[in-house]
């Protein structure tokens, strides 16, 4: 891939009092795209997350990010990455925009340039009108979108959201995502974790499965499907009329036909090549009514479930 | 870190906790005056200066300004100390504003700071506040020494507060329930910040063998902050006073009623200055070391 990879980790590993919570972790994120990181609650998400932050110490490895490692240089890594935590929290009785100014003064952004920033940021999570109301006002889903606008003030060139769904409702939802795809246009790299995958499939261009602290799948969306399923194989489902024995061992025959396995009076077929038009002549040819032809595609669920199975 | 300072200031000045400080500060102020009020005529027929006996006087059954800030000051540092840390921490503030580029010592140093700086503002309040009152009562103005004696009172008081509140804010580092930070270093302010005549029945029953010995008496209390502090008020504020060194009855009975000079007064009080200030270093420095350590995850 000619991209710049821009979030890196090398047998990123952390132990909390013997147990080991992520477990040799490498990961690669290119520069502006949205990747999910995927996982159960427990298999690690947060604390790889915290590690590439520089804000927890990793037994071995390296996380760094531009180049920088997170352990050793945190406050560049700091400047150029922001994080929306899993419970993220404000002061409550300030408003959104002096609670966003607290950021830009942390990050030395000075008054003039800060103001109108606050304002835009604001303004680009749906926060514009009420940016002068208290936090303890906001619904969960504001404090969501303030938290996000939290991690835009700093202008980073990397976000780490953490949860960034969790809890809310699916209007909520669909605001965060619509505004996690937007990211990557104005300039940011976004790693989030979640462990919904519907959401996790609308906007990223490449996921990461943990399980148990282990990096299981990691790849593009589109490429990562198949192969983890059935190492490289299709899956046909073929709905006859009555298969019959005779049938079976007609397709069976066909170039490419690995295993066929019946149930009731439909035919599981799995094959190495695309074989819908082969399969369905042999089906017609051999008389019997042909009802369905469906090859199966993996959704990200199946995989993922797979995992969660595993794990 | 002076961003930190500010915004921790200006949280302390908005809110209800402050403000229930301040009217405490105030009704503790007005108590003092009164009760100076009705004890000032006889005291200040006694030697030395009359202006600081404002804080040291005491009226029929109640006690001098002097004690209420002895009293005041930890509940003060305390309150606004114990939940540093751990609401921060709670309220998922801390792992956002650590995830910003400052040092995590910054922190935990505004913090401190601004709670010093809260203190030194509500104390010199009080101290202000019975003084300008006093002044307009009595009508007697304070001497260049007098002033300078309250100015070291003053920052002692700051200093205890300071330690009230290192001790809070260590509790604060430690523990994540923000009751249990809030009743440890009540507790403890309970057992060892109480009045000098409370404790030694304590001492009497701890150390029932060595007890006989005023010396050993006098070194177990001294481990107490508040006799500590309470020691350093009495020298600095009645000039009279030479502490509670061993002294036997026939120097006692040869000694001149006269007041110290204030550089005499500072010798007596120095090693307690120094202690109370080494107290509060080494609840700092250990709530510092704890934090700069600790694990951000907030679950």
């Amino acid at each position: 891939m000619g991209k710049k990879i821009v979030v890196k980790t090398e047998d990123l590993t952390k132990k909390y009092d013997g147990v080991t919570v992520v477990d040799r972790l490498n990961l690669e994120v290119a520069e502006n795209e949205v990747f999910g990181l995927l996982g159960p609650n427990g298999a690690g998400k947060t604390t790889s997350i915290l590690m590439l932050m520089g804000l927890t110490e990793p037994a071995s490895g390296t996380a760094k990010i531009y180049g920088f490692d997170s352990t050793r240089e945190p406050l560049k890594v700091k400047r150029l990455a922001g994080y929306l935590p899993e419970k993220v929290g404000f002061y409550d009785t300030l408003t959104a925009r002096e609670n966003l100014r607290f950021i830009a003064e942390l990050n030395n952004i000075g008054a003039a340039e800060s103001e109108p920033l606050i304002e835009q940021v604001l303004k680009s999570v749906g926060l514009g009108e009420v940016g002068n109301k208290t936090v303890n006002k906001f619904s969960r889903g504001m404090k969501q979108r303030l938290g996000i606008a939290d991690v835009l003030v700093k202008k980073p060139k990397v976000a780490f959201l953490d949860e960034p769904t969790a809890g809310l409702d699916p209007e909520g939802i669909n605001q965060i995502i619509d505004l996690i795809g937007n990211l990557p246009k104005m300039g940011t790299t976004v790693v989030f974790s979640s462990h919904r995958l519907y959401e996790v499939q609308r906007v990223c261009h490449s996921i990461g499965i943990l399980s148990k602290g282990k990096m299981v799948v990691q790849g593009a969306l589109d490429e990562i499907g198949r192969d983890a399923m059935t190492e490289g194989r299709f899956r046909i489902e073929v709905e006859t009329a009555e298969p019959s024995p005779q049938l079976i061992g007609v397709i069976k025959k066909i170039k490419g036909v690995i295993k066929v396995a019946a149930e009731g009076n439909v035919l599981r077929i799995t094959t190495d090549a695309d074989l819908r038009a082969e399969i369905s002549k042999a089906v017609v040819q051999n008389g019997v009514a042909l009802i369905q032809v469906k090859i199966q595609e993996f959704s990200l669920d199946d995989i993922y479930m797979k995992y969660f199975h595993e794990g | 870190m002076l961003t930190i300072l500010r915004k921790e200031l200006a949280d302390y000045f908005t809110s209800v906790r402050c403000f229930v400080l301040f009217l405490l500060v105030f009704i503790a102020s007005a108590v003092a005056i009164y009760a100076a009020y009705n004890g000032i005529r006889e005291a200040a027929i006694d030697p030395g200066p009359v202006f600081i006996k404002l804080f040291t006087t005491t009226g029929q059954d109640i006690p001098s300004m002097a004690v209420f800030i002895a009293l005041l000051v930890p509940i003060i540092g305390i309150a606004l100390g114990f939940d540093a840390i751990n609401g921060e921490r709670s309220s998922g503030t801390l792992n956002r504003i650590l995830s910003q580029p400052i040092y995590r010592d910054s922190v935990i140093n505004g913090k401190f700071l601004a709670g010093i700086v809260t203190l030194a503002i509500m104390i010199g309040a009080i101290i202000l506040l019975v003084g300008g009152y006093g002044l307009r009562m009595i009508g007697v103005p304070p001497s260049a020494e007098e002033i300078v004696r309250l100015f070291i009172y003053f920052v002692s008081a700051v200093i205890y507060g300071a330690f009230w509140m290192g001790l809070a804010i260590l509790f604060s580092v430690l523990f994540r329930s923000l009751a249990v930070s809030l009743l440890f270093p009540l507790a403890i302010w309970i057992v060892i910040g109480i009045p000098a005549s409370v404790f030694n029945p304590y001492i009497n029953f701890l150390v029932p063998a060595v007890s006989d010995s005023v010396g050993v008496q006098l070194m177990v209390a001294r481990l107490s902050p508040y006799f500590l502090f309470e020691e350093a008020t009495q020298v600095l504020l009645i000039p009279v006073w030479r502490g509670y060194a061993l002294l036997t009855s026939t120097t006692t009975s040869s000694m001149l009623p006269n007041p110290l000079s204030l550089d005499q007064s500072l010798l007596i009080v120095w090693p307690q200055f120094t202690v109370l200030i080494a107290l509060t270093a080494v609840c700092f420095a250990i709530s510092y070391i704890v934090f700069m350590r600790q694990e951000i995850r907030s679950t």
